[in-house]
């Protein structure tokens, strides 16, 4: 029983974290359909950064995440001017786009291996090491906090996007392009907008990934599949739909670890996505 | 007519001499060139970066001594990016394109298994690098493993571990093995398998998990369920951090834990870690003890030590694989130096029956290519002190308890945290 309920919370924690790191995938290539597979990347730059701030400054790693983030959403809303105005607007962004963003996320693995080398880089805070402890079930910070973090992260993405006038012009942008341009609004501004949120929120996440455990500069390569899977999922879009997503992969990794053996997690909660789309090829919460 | 003939004679042999002296000062003036395979980027870099500074410091070192026949040595090297896949080309490519004289190893096992087919098509003597067991499937004659593995490397790698167990009273009764899916992590989790079924434990766990994995606590809760006596990691070093920061938040009760858990022999990772790995056992192959002082050792590491704080992002320390980087050139150096030719043949025969003086003591080969006497050190984290590199830079920190040739001190048993 102590087992089976730890599986679920630890389940739970990781896949908050998960979340947070589809989040901004689940924008990008959800609802934008731009194949961002230098998102991770992104998300090790973020963990770099929160390494710096924190080794040099003894900056917390959250905090640091969320001084950078302004500055990555800066960065994407340039990235998305120059895959736009190479790719978008002549229409060739399918295939080359998606090189562009190989290109990327190669040129950010050697930019920070020529830069901060390839050794494993952590950081320290005072609550890491510490567990909340809840009779048999024990909560370790260094999950805690990433779930906290991510959960508010992920929740105020998902408010700004439905309750803002921004936020739904992103989504309309998503639905048909067309129309919106018909209102008077600029589609490739609310599209820079929207792929300048997604590259922030990897600020955030990445300083999350550090404070979890050891990164080094190929590190993002090992969450391409998960994150794409999560935002597949979920249902393309859905900022609700893909943390369902996130905590589904999350407490199946977990439970199958905890009772079947590590090795099967990943296909197993592969195996759940692949039989989700059999039966709702849209995803859990993707429109038909 | 004889003195025609003489002198024909005499013209013939000066010819020969003076084309022999040209041919030979030709060669004298080539270097040798070394060519190999490195993991510069991706997951083994740290590693690969610190052995290319080792191997850096070796000709180095050579050169200014005159080189080896006569000869500068000269190395050409392309990242391998931890990939094996990229290894078959870059060993083609060194043997047919660029045409080097000798071949090392990149280093890993994963790294060396794939070269092994090309090297051994061209009969090349192979000095590797730290692989496990590589040789087992391959047999090749003029393989030559730098780690100090031993004769049967998967049963040698665990065998201090369990042998440490066995000693201990009451002697534990049950063992958790835990690998990461990669070949070397299942090479050495085979081999605490057999030891740990011939050392009389009973194994209650025994399961892998995908390198890939975040989160380690299900798996250290699934394992402390169990109730496990000792626990025998097999990991790389993100998973070795993650297992042991799982351990702690879930307060492991086993009476021993490690074994052959990667990374914790790196400087960051020991800086970051610090009292987290007091009590835990785990295998390594050089530590700062007074038992360990081989002759060049601390002149090298002072070197290395100077070469890393210009190198960002390489370990500051180089303990763990740098001198064996150093040493397998040494033991090839010494090999060409005593037979006096690059012969490869020769070479390899040479290096089956001689012994070697190196920065990492005496080496000698078995018959398959391993250290013929294992020197796998069981260490032991003690009295790490939080966020101070500098601890590990000298003796108390890591105490060798196996084997008992170089032990520094006594194991404290059971493991607490």
């Amino acid at each position: 029983m102590d087992l089976f309920v730890n599986a679920i919370v630890a389940g739970i924690l990781l896949g908050a974290f998960y979340a947070s790191v589809s989040v901004g995938l689940s924008i990008t290539f959800g609802q934008l359909d731009i194949v961002n597979i230098a998102h991770p990347a992104f998300i090790v730059v973020g963990s770099y950064i929160a390494w710096i701030l924190n080794s040099s400054f003894g900056l917390d790693p959250v905090l640091g995440g969320i001084i950078v983030a302004p500055l990555f959403f800066v960065a994407g809303v340039l990235i998305y001017r120059i895959y736009y105005a190479a790719f978008e607007r002549t229409g060739q962004e399918s295939l080359s786009g998606l090189a562009f963003f190989f290109g990327v996320m190669f040129i950010i693995e050697v930019v920070l291996i020529l830069v901060y080398g390839v050794d494993y880089r952590l950081v320290t805070a005072d609550y890491l090491g510490k567990n909340i402890d809840l009779g048999f079930v024990g909560l370790p910070l260094r999950l805690v906090v990433p779930f906290v973090v991510a959960s508010l992260m992920t929740g105020g993405v998902w408010l700004y996007l439905s309750r803002t006038f921004t936020g739904r012009a992103i989504l309309a942008v998503a639905q048909d392009r067309l129309a919106l341009q018909l209102m008077g609004a600029d589609p490739v501004r609310v599209k820079q907008l929207a792929f300048g949120l997604a590259i922030a929120t990897t600020a955030i996440a990445g300083s999350l990934l550090i404070i979890i455990g050891p990164v080094e500069p190929s590190l993002g390569r090992a969450y391409i599949g998960r994150a794409f899977a999560i935002v597949v999922l979920g249902g393309m879009g859905s900022i609700p739909g893909m943390v369902i997503a996130a905590l589904l992969i999350g407490v199946l990794e977990s439970f199958v670890s905890s009772f079947a053996g590590p090795s099967w997690a990943p296909a197993v909660a592969f195996g759940a996505l692949l039989l989700t789309l059999a039966v709702r090829p849209s995803g859990l919460f993707g429109r038909a | 007519m004889i003195r025609t003939a003489s002198r024909s004679v005499l013209r013939t042999f000066g010819i020969a001499l003076v084309s022999a002296v040209f041919a030979g000062a030709a060669a004298a003036g080539e270097p040798i060139k070394i060519g190999f395979s490195m993991a510069l980027t991706g997951g083994l870099a740290g590693a690969g970066k610190a052995a290319l500074i080792g191997m850096e410091i070796w000709r180095d070192d050579v050169n200014k001594k005159g080189g080896i026949l006569g000869r500068q040595v000269e190395f050409v090297y392309y990242d391998d990016a931890t990939n094996p896949a990229t290894v078959p080309g870059i060993y083609t490519k060194l043997l047919d394109v660029d045409k080097v004289d000798l071949v090392v190893s990149s280093y890993g096992t994963n790294e060396i298994a794939p070269a092994m087919p090309i090297v051994m098509r061209k009969k090349l003597v192979f000095p590797s690098l730290f692989g496990l067991a590589v040789n087992d499937e391959f047999k090749y004659d003029r393989y030559f493993g730098i780690m100090p593995a031993g004769p049967e490397p998967k049963l040698d790698w665990s065998r201090g571990f369990f042998q440490l167990a066995a000693e201990q009273n009451p002697k534990p009764k049950t063992v958790a093995i835990i690998a990461a899916d990669a070949e070397f992590a299942l090479n050495a989790a085979a081999g605490a398998r057999a030891n740990a079924k011939a050392g009389g434990f009973k194994i209650v766990y025994d399961k892998t998990f995908p390198p890939t994995t975040t989160d380690y606590t299900p798996i250290v809760r699934a394992i402390e369920a169990t109730k496990a006596d000792i626990i025998y990691v097999a990991s790389y070093p993100p998973q070795s951090v993650g297992i042991v920061k799982a351990a702690h938040e879930v307060g492991l009760k086993a009476k021993m834990l490690g074994g052959c858990m990667v990374g914790l022999q790196f400087a960051a990772i020991q800086q970051n870690l610090g009292p987290l790995m007091n009590g835990i056992i785990n295998y390594d192959f050089w530590v700062p003890e007074p038992t360990l002082n081989f002759p060049g050792i601390e002149e090298f590491l002072k070197k290395y030590q100077a070469a890393a704080a210009k190198d960002k992002g390489v370990d500051p320390l180089g303990h763990y694989l740098p001198p064996y980087a150093y040493a397998y050139l040494q033991v090839y150096q010494q090999a060409i130096e005593a037979t006096k030719t690059l012969d490869q043949g020769k070479i390899a025969a040479y290096m089956h029956k001689a012994t070697f003086d190196t920065v990492v003591g005496k080496v000698k080969f078995a018959k398959n290519g391993e250290w013929a006497t294992s020197r796998v050190l069981q260490i032991q984290f003690r009295d790490v002190q939080p966020n101070n590199l500098e601890q590990f830079a000298g003796p108390g920190k890591r105490i060798v308890l196996y084997p008992k040739a170089w032990k520094s001190g006594d194991i404290a048993y059971p493991y607490k945290q």
